[in-house]
């Protein structure tokens, strides 16, 4: 590098040309993400609020309701609606956090003007943007499975405690609720539902808010509907629509093996069902379209 | 080596031309002031340095494209853009532990020491700071990045005189060595002319005025002209005249010191007077001229 020839007795430059120059790309996307969770704390805060809610509601019902029921198989059947209780309740905390993150993700920068910090820095729009789709699409859903496990753990061991000595065991309930598979299930509704079906709906938020210069709520609703509204004017069709409503919905059969039996829970996980579904691999597609175009304008954007 | 070289840099915002035709030239170790009324397009010159703006024309920095390597040319460049944009949300230990993660460059027990100077505490949020301890925190960040070249844009602007005089003392006694170039641009002449080694003036998107300070010392001279001198004076083709107390000031480009002496005090202007002259004399702008 250093092939000048001049003979200058100083030698810092040469210092500086070897200096470590690089930090691995995984290191700069783990302070990234780091720098989002220290930024947005309801990523976590939320879900836990609903946890500790849940619990205290729980300790209250097997207290108070599940005593009072003398019939074991009843007392059971009372004290297990919680555990998928707690599931949907911390699950859809965690997509609502999601939503409003996303919107505010490359949006709040230009607003606080600090994007003009984030750029003296060496970290590509590349990193910042993946770091950011990467708190919808891993971290939310991890977080999601971890704090629902552990509730559920909490929950059974509060009913054991509280029901110690009444016929009632903690191992029967555990036996009852099939905890591990539902975990299971769980894990698998979260990768394929939440992180890979849900992906182009967390870039389409993401790209708003790059680009809008305002209210990326309504940027992010109105031309959807603006679609919709021409199409149905138009053609007195309703595919966008509903298109959109499937994307929203969780694309049950592209999830869900068509004709499986919602008895059986296990039948659910049909990863080569749903992996060879065209919806999943659009919408993905779609996403990664979604997260260039956010990563190009962050580029050309500055403060607003 | 050039630390920034630029040709024909343009850059338009719709019938706006903002840039026009930059041709500029900043060796390394130079403490370049860029000097300029508002819209005169210096934030737009040092956002296309630093990687911020696209531009039509061509430009290196450190040997650099700064549009398309923004991220690398960070390695070795830091900039304060403004006043005031470091996260309001941040924790002053977040921020020390964000660039330690991400720069290799980052010096962190230094930036500490910085700190320390200062009544800045770590577990502090940043919206909890004052404005001048904001920008002692983002100098602190700054100084502690072995960068080639540091870009400072308005960085005191609205901060009261004792940070503002605390930060380029630190700056020029912490900072500053040969191997760094750094550019300033603001409009606060007088609080920086000590410090600079170069002056650009920029008007209306052009580099009208570009000289080092030894050559601005050795070729302007004010003369503060008695009134019974003044025919005389003028006709040595002053390039600005003001009224001042006692007399005329006569600003004047390459006249020789002996000859200036015998019509009054001799001086070498200030750049604040220096501006005032050069953009009187650009075309269209007669309003500044001598009266």
């Amino acid at each position: 590098m250093n092939t000048q020839t001049n003979a200058i007795p100083e030698s810092p430059r040469v210092s500086q040309v070897t200096a470590p120059a690089a930090i691995p790309a995984t290191r700069r996307m783990y302070w990234s993400v780091q720098r989002e969770l220290w930024e947005s704390r309801s990523i976590y805060i939320a879900p836990l609020a609903v946890a500790a809610l849940t619990l205290v509601g729980h300790l209250i019902a097997t207290i108070g309701r599940a005593m009072s029921v003398t019939n074991l198989p009843q007392r059971g059947a009372i004290l297990e609606e919680h555990y998928s209780f707690a599931e949907f309740a911390i699950m859809g905390t965690t997509f609502v956090v999601a939503v409003f993150y996303c919107l505010d993700a490359l949006h709040g920068e230009r607003r606080d003007r600090s994007i003009l910090f984030w750029k003296s820095l060496p970290v590509s729009d590349l990193t910042t943007v993946l770091s950011k789709a990467a708190i919808p699409l891993v971290v939310l859903p991890l977080l999601t499975f971890a704090i629902t496990v552990l509730t559920q753990l909490i929950m059974l061991l509060m009913s054991a405690a509280v029901l110690l000595g009444s016929g009632l065991s903690a191992a029967t309930l555990w036996t009852q609720l099939s905890l591990p598979q539902a975990w299971l299930m769980l894990l698998y509704h979260l990768v394929t539902v939440h992180a890979l079906w849900y992906a182009p709906i967390f870039g389409w938020l993401l790209l708003v808010s790059a680009w809008a210069r305002r209210a990326p709520v309504l940027w992010a609703a109105v031309p959807l509907f603006a679609i919709a509204l021409v199409e149905k004017i138009a053609f007195n069709t309703t595919h966008f629509a509903a298109m959109l409503g499937n994307r929203m919905g969780g694309g049950a059969e592209a999830v869900m093996a068509p004709g499986s039996s919602p008895m059986d829970p296990m039948t659910h996980l049909t990863p080569g069902h749903f992996l060879s579904s065209a919806g999943l691999w659009i919408g993905l597609a779609m996403a990664a379209v979604f997260l260039a175009a956010a990563v190009r304008l962050r580029r050309y954007q500055g403060p607003i | 080596m050039a630390c920034i070289e630029a040709r024909g840099l343009r850059k338009a915002f719709g019938a706006t031309v903002a840039l026009d035709g930059v041709n500029l030239r900043v060796e390394e170790g130079r403490i370049l002031g860029l000097i300029g009324p508002n819209g005169a397009g210096k934030t737009t010159a040092l956002n296309a340095i630093l990687g911020l703006t696209p531009y039509q024309g061509e430009l290196k920095v450190l040997e650099r494209d700064p549009w398309s390597e923004r991220d690398q040319l960070m390695r070795d460049v830091c900039f304060i853009a403004d006043v005031a944009v470091l996260p309001r949300w941040a924790r002053v230990s977040h921020l020390l532990d964000y660039v330690a993660g991400v720069h290799p460059r980052f010096d962190r027990a230094k930036a500490e020491g910085f700190l320390a100077k200062t009544t800045i505490r770590r577990g502090s949020r940043v919206r909890e700071l004052s404005k001048g301890m904001v920008t002692q925190l983002h100098l602190a960040l700054v100084m502690a990045i072995d960068a080639r070249l540091l870009v400072l844009d308005e960085p005191t602007l609205g901060l009261d005189i004792l940070y503002r005089k605390q930060f380029y003392d630190s700056l020029l006694n912490d900072y500053f060595d040969r191997n760094r170039t750094i550019v300033v641009a603001t409009h606060q002449v007088e609080e920086i002319e000590h410090v600079l080694t170069d002056v650009m003036f920029i008007d209306r998107g052009r580099i009208v005025f570009d000289r080092s300070m030894e050559e601005v010392e050795s070729r302007y001279l004010e003369v503060m002209v008695r009134p019974e001198q003044a025919a005389a004076a003028r006709a040595l083709k002053p390039m600005h005249q003001r009224q001042a107390i006692g007399g005329s000031v006569l600003l004047f480009d390459g006249v020789d010191r002996q000859q200036l002496a015998a019509l009054g005090d001799v001086r070498t202007p200030g750049i604040a007077d220096l501006f005032v002259a050069v953009m009187g004399n650009q075309p269209g702008q007669a309003q500044g001229a001598a009266q």
